[in-house]
């Protein structure tokens, strides 16, 4: 005889609490911030996501820990140079996840299942977005906090300027982010097939910075710096290098950046046109698969 | 209150006019929307849904108009494509939460419902695997227990035993008596087979090239026709030559002689018949429409009235 069985009840109704846009719109987000680390899935979807983000650390503490010993200021990373030195790796990121998060419910049909419940298109693509946005941004400001905070305890001199240059970093990082998310979403929507939008995100990453890395060094070895800093404008962490370095008072990180507060002007410019016409282009999409 | 009612819907892709206007009121109850395949049903469902605005017409859902109040419809029912539709990388339990949460549900009612509804159709210990190990039954069962799990008022079933073998067919099926009759969930459940549909639903509503054929309760279908099934042990041919003799109108059809009732003496004929020839009778019964003659009728509708005679199926009521 078993002692415990399983008595039916038979259905219950519910007549519970149902919440509304707010709350489905913000589950919808932590849903997809949590896929973007592999967070409810196997193992297996962790693994990159988790290591990428170790990889990330490591030049933080690095140098957290090489200032401790040396007390060298030079070897401390400034905090806006953090993303665009490890661009290969956050590019990588996003290349595995973004698919994660826009192409993988294309793909398996699971998209018309929300558009079938009171979830909006342009809700369903802004908690995406602004999944991916935050996945992005802890990637990257995690270790730009780190390297702030390890060089407070390890009493870095000027610390007043170092909270200014922290908050700024914050900032491009925010920027950083927002911009790649928006590109990477858009490039993985349309690449239904993981190992595809894979390898289209690392495509669209290294064609634009190789090309402008071409354009740069032909422009300086003509002494054409302007050009060469108008041309950074095509390649995505050149883009916000240049907003970093023109409007938020960073030393430049990359090969060259626009000139003057109008190089800065026109790169935030850009940046919000890539956001809003992935946000534009996303919606179209996810709306039409919505139908099929 | 009909949960469904439509007016000269009509809806034109580019090459192709899904539905024609249609006009259809069904009320509570499981309904069943037949048609072959591309006969309207999907896209149907789709502008009931309030997803795809109709060329023309008006529709309304449990009473809600589908261009002003699509998200509160979509609020109230619950919908099981016919597709594959679930990712496989995550458990039945997790996307039936997710699922849930999308309709407003707050967390703990939400992991309630998915472990009640995913109860209710019949998956037990293996909701927690990833989905994608699944069988196409356990499928079904996790796309239809998404349905249900923010209690709709109303579900659209969209082929939901396509692809099932023939025990997860019949199983597939009680469950949609279940819904209709326990749970007190109206079904909309599509098909393009009538004979499943016939066991199910209450109300069975017949669409072909986006038109209305029919649209009535089932018995009215499987109302008794005006013949007589004889079925007799040997000596077919001489009780046929015999009734014939008698003058009733009478043919064989594979084993059996079908009849047709005159009136009371016709029964009375049929027994005599049987007695003078000595033969043992093993079934004597009025025979009932079956739903797919409205098919089989079909064709001689649009042609002119004779042309189409001949092509009737043997057993067709007449």
């Amino acid at each position: 005889m078993s002692t415990s069985t399983i008595h039916d009840i038979g259905y219950r109704h519910y007549d519970g609490r149902r919440n509304g846009r707010a709350y489905v719109l913000r589950s919808l987000y932590v849903h997809s911030l949590r896929a973007a680390f592999g967070l409810g899935r196997p193992a297996r979807a962790k693994v990159m996501p988790f290591i990428l983000a170790a990889i990330m650390m490591l030049p933080a503490a690095g140098s957290v820990a090489v200032f401790a010993v040396t007390k060298e200021e030079d070897v401390l990373m400034r905090y806006s140079s953090y993303a665009p030195t490890l661009q290969v790796i956050i590019a990588i990121f996003l290349a595995t996840q973004a698919p994660v998060l826009a192409s993988r419910e294309l793909r398996f049909h699971v998209v018309p299942l929300y558009f079938s419940r009171p979830v909006g298109h342009l809700d369903f693509v802004l908690a995406k977005i602004a999944a991916m946005t935050s996945a992005l941004f802890a990637l990257i400001a995690v270790p730009v906090t780190v390297l702030y905070v390890g060089g407070l305890v390890t009493k870095v001199p000027h610390s007043a300027d170092q909270l200014g240059r922290y908050l700024a970093a914050l900032v491009g990082c925010a920027l950083f982010a927002l911009v790649l998310a928006a590109i990477g979403m858009v490039v993985a929507a349309f690449t239904p097939r993981r190992g595809f939008g894979v390898a289209a995100v690392i495509a669209v990453f290294m064609l634009s910075s190789t090309l402008v890395l071409v354009v740069q060094g032909i422009a300086e070895s003509e002494t054409n710096f302007t050009l060469s800093g108008w041309a950074g404008l095509f390649a995505p962490f050149n883009l916000v290098d240049t907003v970093q370095v023109r409007l938020l008072n960073a030393e430049k990180s990359s090969v060259q950046v626009a000139p003057g507060l109008k190089g800065g002007v026109v790169a935030l410019a850009m940046c919000a046109a890539i956001v809003f016409g992935s946000v534009a282009v996303l919606y179209r999409r996810f709306r039409k698969a919505g139908l099929s | 209150m009909p949960i469904i009612a439509t007016q000269g819907l009509t809806m034109r892709f580019p090459r192709v006019t899904a539905l024609d206007d249609l006009s259809v009121a069904v009320e509570p109850g499981v309904v069943g929307l037949v048609g072959a395949n591309g006969a309207g049903k999907s896209t149907l469902i789709k502008i009931l849904l309030g997803l795809l605005p109709p060329s023309t017409g008006t529709a309304s859902v449990l009473g809600m108009d589908i261009a002003r109040e699509g998200v509160k419809i979509r609020e109230s029912v619950g919908f099981m494509p016919e597709y594959e539709c679930l990712p496989p990388d995550v458990s039945a339990t997790e996307f039936v939460v997710h699922m849930a949460r999308m309709c407003g549900l707050p967390p703990t009612a939400a992991r309630e419902r998915a472990a009640d509804t995913l109860r209710h159709v019949g998956l037990y210990e293996e909701r927690y695997r990833p989905i994608g190990g699944y069988s196409t039954g356990m499928r079904q069962r996790v796309k239809l227990a998404q349905a249900l799990v923010h209690d709709p008022k109303l579900v659209f079933l969209d082929e939901p035993t396509n692809g099932l073998d023939p025990a997860g067919r019949d199983e597939m099926l009680d469950l949609i008596r279940r819904i209709g009759a326990e749970f007190g969930i109206s079904v909309l459940v599509t098909s393009h087979l009538l004979g499943e549909l016939e066991r199910v639903c209450d109300h069975v509503v017949i669409i072909d090239g986006g038109r209305l054929l029919r649209s009535q309760a089932v018995e009215a279908y499987t109302t008794e026709s005006g013949v007589l099934t004889v079925e007799v042990d040997e000596g077919r041919d001489a009780l046929h030559r015999v009734l014939h003799e008698h003058g009733a109108a009478v043919r064989a059809e594979g084993r059996f002689l079908v009849v047709d009732i005159a009136g009371e003496s016709t029964y009375d004929l049929v027994r005599d018949g049987v007695a003078e020839l000595g033969l043992r009778l093993i079934r004597m019964e009025q025979r009932r429409h079956h739903i797919e003659e409205v098919f089989q009728e079909t064709p001689a509708a649009p042609g002119p009235p004779g042309a189409n005679v001949p092509n009737l199926p043997q057993g067709a009521p007449r």
